[in-house]
């Protein structure tokens, strides 16, 4: 057995290990030569940040996309993290972060699952005021939640939609496949999203969609991946916590696959195409140097490509130029401002007219995050 | 049979009854202890492989869970929903029968109670009535789910292990379909949950405490139970039914019903966790409360040996362990499975020491054949 400790198998030395190494020599040098005042500041607290995760770190998806952003920010001068996995939406979460107030002195708490926010991050807000919190998610509302909370998101979709249009140029069978875990709002603009890049490449495109109806379930997951893939898919895509069973089914089947949360490359080195991935280091960077620097903590936080929040996997070997040309075209106009992925007229896979001729919503308009419609394209219907 | 050796200094030493019941308490914790000193020990040695200092982890082990009042009230927090689970296992095997899928009796409780709670809300009743009817309601919910694992048992000779898992999973179905159809809040967009009680109809904190009054429901249910086990003919012919059915026919008792009755009365503990964690912690019913508590209850009636009283503390060092794996993963950056390795680790003595009960210790002073 290895005597490295589990953690570094997947992640970078632990804050507790580098802190370590570097205490040793860092204080006792710098405290014993450096005038009174810069001691002073040498001595100054860090700031203590506390992320949150609802599974594993090491999950390919979700949480290690959070995971990432915490291993940035340890890297910044001034700045300790304290992390724990596999908290639960209960009880538990609220002890977790009263603990890191209390035991570890956190000042920043980024609880990153949806469901950490009401009650339970809420409840610790109202009881800690002078404690920072940031969840991930975009719920917060002015006048609703307390001043010390905040939210930070990013609108995936356009990634998505990139995403699509390589899977478009990709498909030889023009059946593309996408696994999800609940029909809400989120889930449905990236399927929606999705299959409107890749019918812009060519409209005779369908997406099946597969609900699983659950954030976890590996064992449904690889059941929808054989599924799809005996149908004729020969893309898949999902949008659930960790896409690892899928995007290996997909390898080990000879389909190409389309990642989602964080890169899942390494699990498909031969039809991994490309991928929608979250840059959470963007807003975790952002609202640390505010209160390193005691500048106002914005309480919403959210953008898209432009604004450093989503990011693409790097192109996998299967790509084509013609694909490759085409979404970084739609890329660069993403990135310039003003693309527009949802506008009219655009149909409903039932028939029914969802956007009206003429009619556009940007990324930032509320009427998306209502979103109750899979659109022409889609092979599959809302279940419920 | 001619010459049978008389045990002479047994039979002329006689001990005083105090120390007899000194040693026979002492007997009887061997199992513990030796458990104790098993887990002790391959935990120590599993964390020494993975690079890191025993000494240090069982420090920060005892401090997060026992350390002082916050780590007390994490613990006990943790703890309060693990008792009634723990309760749930305990009382259906006071008949003989191993549950398993408490899960299930546990989110439909805490769906009926979301639903009652509600209703009764909005139509502005107060807490003296949503806060019983939700436990009623949560209970009958939870009981009716295992109480039907029971007729199948005895009915139908349907094994009831194997059918609870299997209805805990129907019982998830069920839950989701409704949160997400039916009963669902048209405001909880990404999040489908039923509506929420209001804030003033949550079930508050124990004087003085952080914790609600989940532990305490808990722990006086476990009491109850206890009694009812040790004091009462029912409790008696429970035993006997559960110890040997055969005899417990014999001497006439209903025993298909007496077995079907501690199932229900299993499902129920369960599902009044369910309600306590949407009276107390959620507000609603939704998929956060399908959290696991209905199988770590197994884990805690097994280490309790079905005693309902000892659920109660055995719940706790669970809770407690949960509080310590949360400081453990903080500071030193181990792994959450960590503490699922030191349960499973003390579940495994546990149950591998129970082979030391009943045998005679020469060296605690008993004689040799026990």
């Amino acid at each position: 057995m290895s005597r490295k400790p589990v953690s570094d198998l997947i992640l970078p030395p632990t804050d507790a290990q580098r802190r370590r190494l570097i205490a040793g020599g860092a204080l006792l040098g710098a405290a014993a030569t450096l005038p009174g005042a810069l001691r002073s500041a040498f001595a100054q607290a860090p700031v203590v940040v506390g992320v949150i995760y609802v599974g594993p770190r090491g999950d390919f998806g979700y949480n290690q996309a959070q995971a990432a952003a915490a291993a940035m920010i340890k890297k910044m001068p001034g700045v300790k993290v304290v992390e724990e996995e596999n908290v639960p939406e209960t009880a538990a979460v609220q002890k977790t972060m009263e603990a890191m107030i209390n035991q570890d002195k956190a000042g920043l708490i980024f609880p990153t699952s949806f469901g950490y926010f009401d009650p339970h991050m809420l409840k610790m807000a109202e009881k800690y005021p002078k404690v920072r919190f940031d969840h991930c998610g975009g719920m917060w509302t002015q006048g609703k939640h307390p001043a010390n909370t905040g939210s930070y998101f990013g609108y995936i979709d356009e990634c998505q939609y990139l995403a699509g249009i390589v899977a478009g140029y990709t498909s030889k069978t023009k059946k593309l496949g996408f696994i999800a875990a609940k029909p809400i709002p989120q889930v449905l603009r990236n399927i929606n999203a999705f299959t409107l890049g890749a019918r812009s490449v060519d409209p005779s495109i369908t997406t099946r969609v597969i609900f699983t109806g659950e954030w976890s379930m590996p064992v449904k997951e690889a059941e929808a991946s054989t599924s799809l893939i005996d149908q004729g898919v020969d893309v898949l895509t999902c949008h659930v916590d960790s896409p690892k069973v899928i995007v290996e089914t997909a390898e080990k089947r000879g389909v190409f696959s389309s990642g989602y949360h964080a890169s899942q490359a390494a699990l498909a080195p031969k039809g991994y195409l490309t991928g929608a991935e979250w840059d959470w280091a963007t807003p975790y960077t952002a609202q640390i140097k505010a209160l390193q620097s005691g500048a106002p903590m914005p309480n919403f936080l959210r953008g898209g490509l432009k604004d450093g929040y989503v990011k693409m996997s790097p192109y996998g070997p299967a790509v084509g130029a013609t694909a490759k040309a085409k979404a970084d075209e739609i890329k660069a106009a993403m990135i310039k401002g003003g693309y527009v992925i949802f506008k009219g007229a655009l149909k409903d896979n039932k028939g029914n007219t969802v956007i009206a001729a003429g009619k556009s919503y940007d990324q930032f308009d509320g009427e998306l995050e209502k979103m109750n419609y899979l659109v022409e394209g889609v092979v599959g219907s809302i279940p419920g | 049979m001619s010459s049978i050796p008389a045990p002479a200094a047994a039979a002329l030493v006689v001990p005083s009854p105090s120390a007899v019941r000194a040693r026979a308490m002492l007997v009887a914790l061997v199992p513990a202890l030796a458990a104790l000193v098993l887990t002790v020990l391959l935990f120590s040695l599993a964390v020494g492989l993975a690079g890191f200092n025993p000494l240090e982890v069982w420090g920060l082990i005892v401090i997060g869970g026992f350390g002082d009042a916050f780590a007390w009230q994490n613990t006990l927090q943790r703890a309060a929903p693990l008792v009634l689970t723990g309760l749930a296992v305990a009382l259906p095997a006071q008949a003989g029968r191993v549950i398993i899928g408490n899960e299930g009796a546990l989110v439909l409780g805490g769906l009926a109670a979301a639903a009652v709670g509600t209703a009764l809300a909005s139509s502005g009743a107060g807490a003296a009535i949503v806060w019983p009817a939700m436990a009623l309601f949560g209970a009958a919910a939870g009981g009716t789910w295992i109480g039907i694992v029971g007729w199948l048992r005895e009915k139908r000779e349907v094994n009831e292990t194997i059918a609870s898992l299997l209805m805990s999973f129907i019982a998830i179905a069920l839950f989701n379909q409704v949160v997400e159809t039916v009963l669902r809040d048209p405001a909880s967009l990404n999040k489908p949950s039923t509506k929420p009680l209001p804030d003033a109809l949550l079930l508050p904190t124990l004087p003085g405490l952080d914790v609600h009054w989940g532990l305490a429901v808990g722990i006086a249910v476990a009491l109850i139970a206890w009694g009812i086990m040790k004091f009462t003919p029912l409790g008696l012919a429970l035993r006997v039914a559960g110890g040997n059915p055969k005899t417990a026919l014999g001497v006439g008792l209903p025993v298909a019903w007496l077995t079907i009755g501690a199932c229900a009365a299993g499902g129920a503990c369960a599902g009044l966790a369910g309600a306590i964690e949407v009276g107390a912690v959620h507000g609603a019913a939704n998929a956060s409360l399908i959290a696991g508590y209905g199988y770590t209850g197994i884990l805690i009636a097994f280490a309790a040996r079905f005693s309902p009283a000892g659920v109660v503390p055995v719940a706790i060092l669970v809770g407690g362990i949960a509080a310590s794996g949360s400081l453990l993963q903080r500071r030193l950056g181990l792994p959450d499975a960590s503490v699922t390795v030191l349960l499973g680790f003390a579940f495994v003595a546990l149950i591998g020491c129970e082979t030391l009960r009943g045998r005679s210790f020469p060296l605690l002073g008993g004689r040799k054949n026990g």
